[in-house]
């Protein structure tokens, strides 16, 4: 238990920032038209494609003969990238529909 | 200096991420904000990819298996995207959430190999020789909570989005047994249970320094720790966590996938965040709590706008309890059919009509013969809007997406509140594959699943014409009493087909 505590005591920045982003997501959001519900989900699928930036660094710091962390780490950034590159085209997709209307 | 530079660039990237969201929530901004978001999340690859250094301040290698990775991804990526169909794009999205809870998974795993690998405070394997005294716990505590969380969430987000894309192209039926919710619920305990052993097992242990120099040859733990079975237990939560997943979205019906995926995603959005605080990165901390949150709240919008809750959605499922849940179908009498051209004569001579389309509109792409049959009785004199029900077709917002694809000016699409209003004053309504949304049980019924579901109002307008293939039930599998009432009458065929003959005969009047 003790050792949860430390934990907490040293990411107490971090924490503050879940805090914090909780509350601005939620704000962010929260006037958004049903219109939009699609493409907003589309384009937070999107964003949190940033977990790629964690699958890059499993993959830069796998030793060359850990070919078990090398093979997920591969798999992790291929799958990332996915997240990522699918994500923000399949929104701009949806979103190009809504442009003309103006 | 790299360090200070990496700083700040996650710095601006958080800022796109949050500007990013702001600006996708407004009609006139979207588009830039999603791109803008896009922007920051290549600053922080990039980034990430020439200036990270780890704790000892070395640079990140295997750059060669980096791009391949990143080339791979985001050619499929950007391919896949771009080739998949309008009415296809739901199910696209719950395949890269998917992707993304992978992502964190297989993090997780890789880091746990790490942990079990390295005491905390060396980033390698110390030389044997140097062994001297180690003091405090050889295993951060927090951290491993951490993987475990990220390993849970991201598998669990995973295998339900995989059942998600199945649900939604068809592949996959709904699925319901006895008790599946008891079930599921104590799956989810036991997998808790694991996972609150393997940390008291892998950190709980006292240390005993002097038998350290053993363990790391003979792969025992200081203070006993057996290596092979900490990785036996982690991956049975991993198991399980998929399990659990699978198990999760089976019984939800497919009419309620949009809200899952909604939840799936800001399930990821959490697990991502797990990654921030392991690589203390904020970065990933703010776009992953970010999405988390405003996730939820997306997904009880959702909810809302169907009015039900969220426990309603997960656990009352439609169609989990078959035809019983409205209680049984009912025999409610004849209905009445109509030919093309009657229906072209009765538009022809309408002042006002109102399209009310549905996920049908979607599946026979019918939406360039709608916007045709729009401009024709346009021209003659004739007043068409567009009444869209919030959760009409299979995503909140789908008929939006697909009415401005074909050019639908987006003044003539009425939302549930305006179309309710102008319903007295309409001669004919004419529901293209629309079926639940107005459903008049939802508002009679208290015995119906969709009982309190806001609906369109359409028998307040004169004449009511309902195109659909069939008398079958709508997605919800309940019967709609609409078709049976006398200002009803039936227009079967497909959407597409029948706008085009509609269309023809129009003319010719």
């Amino acid at each position: 238990m003790s050792h949860i505590l430390d934990w907490v005591i040293v990411h107490e920045q971090m924490i503050y920032i879940v805090v914090l982003m909780v509350f601005l997501g939620i704000e962010v959001i929260g006037r958004v038209p049903a219109v939009l519900h699609t493409p907003l989900m589309s384009g937070a699928n999107a964003i949190h494609g940033v977990v790629i930036i964690g699958a890059i660094i499993v993959m830069g710091r796998a030793e060359d003969d850990n070919y078990i962390a090398l093979g997920l780490g591969f798999l992790a950034v291929v799958l990332g990238t996915l997240n990522v590159v699918g994500g923000f085209v399949v929104t701009d997709r949806m979103l190009e529909m809504f442009k003309k209307r103006k | 200096m790299g360090g200070e530079i990496l700083t700040i660039v996650y710095l601006l990237a958080s800022v796109t991420f949050i500007l990013g969201l702001k600006m996708l929530s407004d009609p006139a901004t979207a588009r830039r904000g999603n791109w803008i978001a896009a922007g920051g999340m290549l600053l922080a690859i990039a980034g990430t990819i020439f200036l990270y250094r780890d704790e000892d301040g070395r640079r990140l290698g295997n750059h060669v298996w980096i791009f391949g990775g990143l080339l791979i991804g985001g050619v499929v990526g950007v391919l896949a995207a771009r080739k998949v169909k309008m009415t296809a794009m739901p199910e696209m999205v719950s395949l890269f959430n998917g992707m993304g809870g992978a992502c964190a998974a297989l993090i997780s795993i890789v880091e746990f190999g790490r942990l079990l690998r390295v005491p905390v405070g060396w980033t390698e394997y110390p030389p044997l020789s140097s062994l001297g005294n180690v003091d405090g716990p050889l295993i951060d505590a927090g951290e491993l909570l951490v993987i475990l969380a990220g390993l849970l969430i991201g598998s669990v987000s995973f295998a339900g989005s995989v059942i998600a894309w199945g649900k939604l192209n068809g592949r996959i039926k709904d699925y319901a047994f006895k008790r599946q919710h008891l079930i599921n619920l104590s799956l989810l305990a036991l997998i808790l249970v694991i996972a609150g052993y393997v940390h008291h097992y892998v950190t709980g242990t006292p240390v005993k320094v002097d038998s350290l120099k053993d363990a790391l040859e003979g792969g025992i733990r200081p203070g006993g720790t057996n290596l092979a079975r900490a990785r036996l237990l982690f991956y049975t939560v991993f198991g399980l966590a998929l399990v659990y997943g699978i198990l999760f979205v089976l019984p939800i019906g497919g009419a309620d996938m949009p809200v899952v995926i909604s939840l799936l995603n800001s399930f990821t959005g959490v697990a991502a965040a797990c990654g921030g605080f392991l690589y203390d990165n904020k970065a990933m901390l703010t776009g992953g709590i970010l999405v988390g949150a405003a996730g939820t709240l997306l997904t009880i919008m959702m909810c809302r706008a169907m009015n039900r809750s969220l426990r309603n959605v997960l656990i009352g499922s439609f169609g989990s309890t078959g035809g019983g849940a409205g209680g049984g179908p009912k025999e409610q009498g004849t209905h009445r059919e109509i030919s093309v051209s009657d229906t072209a004569m009765l538009m022809n001579y309408a002042h006002k009509v109102m399209i009310v389309p549905g996920y049908g509109l979607a599946v026979a792409q019918a939406q360039h013969a709608c916007h045709e049959l729009e401009k024709l009785l346009v021209e003659k004199g004739v007043e068409v809007k567009y009444a869209i029900h919030p959760v009409a077709g299979r995503m909140p917002g789908h008929m939006n997406v697909l009415l401005a694809e074909a050019d639908v000016s987006y003044d003539n699409l009425l939302e549930l509140e305006q179309a309710n209003a102008e319903f007295p004053t309409t001669d004919v309504v004419i529901i293209l594959g629309a079926n639940d949304v107005v459903n008049p049980a939802a508002r009679t019924d208290p015995s119906s699943p969709i009982y309190g579901m806001p609906i369109l109002d359409v028998e307040l307008a004169k004449t009511c014409i309902v195109n659909k293939r069939s008398m079958k039930p709508g997605y919800a599998g309940i019967e709609n009493e609409l078709f049976f009432r006398p200002k009803t009458a039936m227009l079967f065929g497909d959407a597409k087909k029948v706008l085009q003959e509609l269309i023809v005969a129009i003319k010719d009047l």
